[in-house]
């Protein structure tokens, strides 16, 4: 998909440094930031707190990509899973650094920042968050 | 609110049409309709078509006048609106007709859908399907449509213990229905093994476990049930009529496995016909993937949930099962122009009440329900039809 720069400009918050935020009525987290919550509704207007998530949680589904976009096809074959954050919102990224059979659901990752698209040869380069498998500590 | 029968219904070849245009294929499907009905252009008073991306696709917008154009309606100036909902276009457009035929505005109102996918190259096609799933948190990071549909598949497979050779039976079944169909995209059966071994789109999804890149036109004449024994006297009853929307990532929903949209246009449809999922004789539902026939059956209440995979193995849902699903072939094997596939479940629905589906009849169909899911699971339109 080719973005404008603008629209991508937009949306570095999100996808360079996890900010997201949390309903100021029932403490629910949202990423990407949502304008209000969809459980609270009215109460939650003017009431949405920006927060910084860890990046840190686990693959709760994914699928390996065999026939990418355009843009992903030296990639393939990749993996593409949904994590969900620790703080309880659930997203779509690739997962890198690890052999495609020990993909598995359950899998605890965390965020890392990686290159993900380029618009064309001299277009502008997409940065944003990848996943890879957490070490153990 | 009165009652919507169907009096007329119309539909192209689906498949790889190379020779036919846009134009075309609608105006081919809407004339159909039309003779069907025994209408002429002086009696409709309204017209809906539903098409997910002209834009993209042939480059053309502002279908609503342009299909009233081609259709030969334009010194007779018909209100045209065309309706968007991506894969749900053609059901929505449905809806729309059912709604203004109900609330009293509307007598008789022709919904027409269409795709026309073939005029652009296939990683182009991919890339515009791709624009029903969540652009900027879905797509962006490299998740395709197959690897969203794939990615259920996935969690179905790890929480109910579905396998891969249950998807595959969907697309058997499909396959050996669509054989029977004249306007399928594939009309002859395939077998388990040529599934499975099938190269591999995004796992656990091979390439026959996906609907085809068709084109394809269909349509319906509406009209209010009260007149409709004026134009025909095969009417059939359009008796529930339910929508839903949820998220349009399938990260955002409450459960990955289960399409709420779905659940919700059921219990809204079920409500209205005052029916239960067993009173139910038979369904066409959205198998843009194969796992999708599965969350289906499930999620409309047919079966429990988990239990979707083991119906196929039961061959339940077989031409004859006690509940044949996609007896048209489905989206698997009729093929999937997105904006026509809703219009045309209604076509199929249609011709089995009648008791015009020939080799693919299903014996004494009184019942029929119609699923059409926008996305991965964002949308979803679902209509209920009963022979008079």
């Amino acid at each position: 998909m080719k973005e404008g720069v603008a629209r991508f400009w937009r949306e570095i918050p999100q996808r360079y440094n996890f900010m997201g935020n949390k309903c100021g009525s029932c403490e629910r987290v949202f990423f990407p930031p949502r304008e209000s919550c969809p459980y609270c509704r009215r109460k939650s207007i003017g009431n949405m707190k920006e927060m910084k998530l860890t990046g840190k949680g686990e693959v709760v589904t994914y699928t390996i990509i065999h026939v990418g976009p355009e843009d992903f096809e030296e990639q393939t074959p990749y993996p593409i899973a949904i994590i969900k954050l620790e703080e309880g919102p659930q997203i779509t990224a690739q997962i890198v650094d690890c052999p495609l059979d020990e993909m598995k659901i359950g899998m605890k990752v965390e965020s890392t920042f990686r290159k993900i698209q380029q618009d064309g040869h001299t277009g502008a380069i997409y940065y944003g968050y990848k996943f890879k498998k957490q070490r153990e500590y | 609110m009165r009652d919507v029968a169907v009096i007329g219904v119309g539909l192209t070849k689906f498949g790889e049409l190379w020779d036919k245009s846009f134009r075309q294929l609608i105006a081919e499907a809407g004339s159909k309709a039309i003779l069907d009905a025994k209408i002429e252009g002086k009696d409709i008073d309204a017209l809906y078509v539903g098409s997910m991306s002209s834009g993209r696709f042939v480059d053309q917008e502002h279908i609503g006048a342009l299909v009233a154009e081609v259709s030969g309606f334009s010194q007779l100036h018909i209100p045209a609106t065309r309706v968007e909902g991506a894969c749900a276009s053609g059901g929505l457009a449905v809806r729309e007709g059912y709604l203004s035929i109900a609330s009293g505005i509307n007598d008789i109102v022709v919904v027409g859908g269409i795709e026309k996918m073939n005029d652009v190259g296939g990683s182009e096609a991919t890339e515009i399907l791709a624009t029903a799933s969540d652009q900027e948190w879905e797509a962006f990071f490299g998740a395709t449509f197959p690897g969203i549909y794939a990615m259920i598949a996935t969690r179905h497979m790890h929480e109910y213990g579905t396998t891969k050779e249950q998807l595959a039976q969907v697309a058997v079944k499909n396959h050996a229905n669509g054989a029977f169909n004249p306007y399928a995209h594939y009309q002859s059966p395939i077998s388990l093994e040529s599934v499975l071994k099938a190269t591999t789109v995004a796992y656990p999804l091979g390439l026959l476990d996906c609907s085809p890149v068709s084109d394809g036109a269909a349509s319906l004449v509406l009209c209010a049930t009260e007149k409709a024994t004026k134009y025909t006297d095969k009417p059939v009853k359009i008796i529930g009529s339910g929508q839903a929307s949820d998220t349009l990532a399938l990260h955002g929903r409450r459960d990955i496995c289960t399409l709420d949209a779905t659940v919700y246009a059921a219990k809204m449809a079920y409500k209205q016909a005052n029916l239960t999922p067993k009173d139910i004789d038979f369904a066409e539902v959205h198998d843009c993937f194969t796992i999708a026939e599965i969350c289906a059956i499930e999620d409309l209440g047919f079966v429990e949930k988990g239990k979707g995979g083991k119906a196929i193995d039961n061959k339940i849902t077989t031409l004859d099962g006690s509940l044949p699903v996609n007896t048209s072939g489905g989206l698997k094997a009729k093929g999937h122009p997105v904006g026509a596939t809703g219009v045309a479940q209604i076509v199929e629905l249609t011709m089995q009440l009648r008791g015009e589906a020939g080799k693919r009849q299903v014996q004494d169909a009184k019942i029929g329900l119609a699923h059409n899911v926008g996305g991965s699971g964002a949308t979803c339109v679902i209509h209920i039809m009963e022979a008079m």
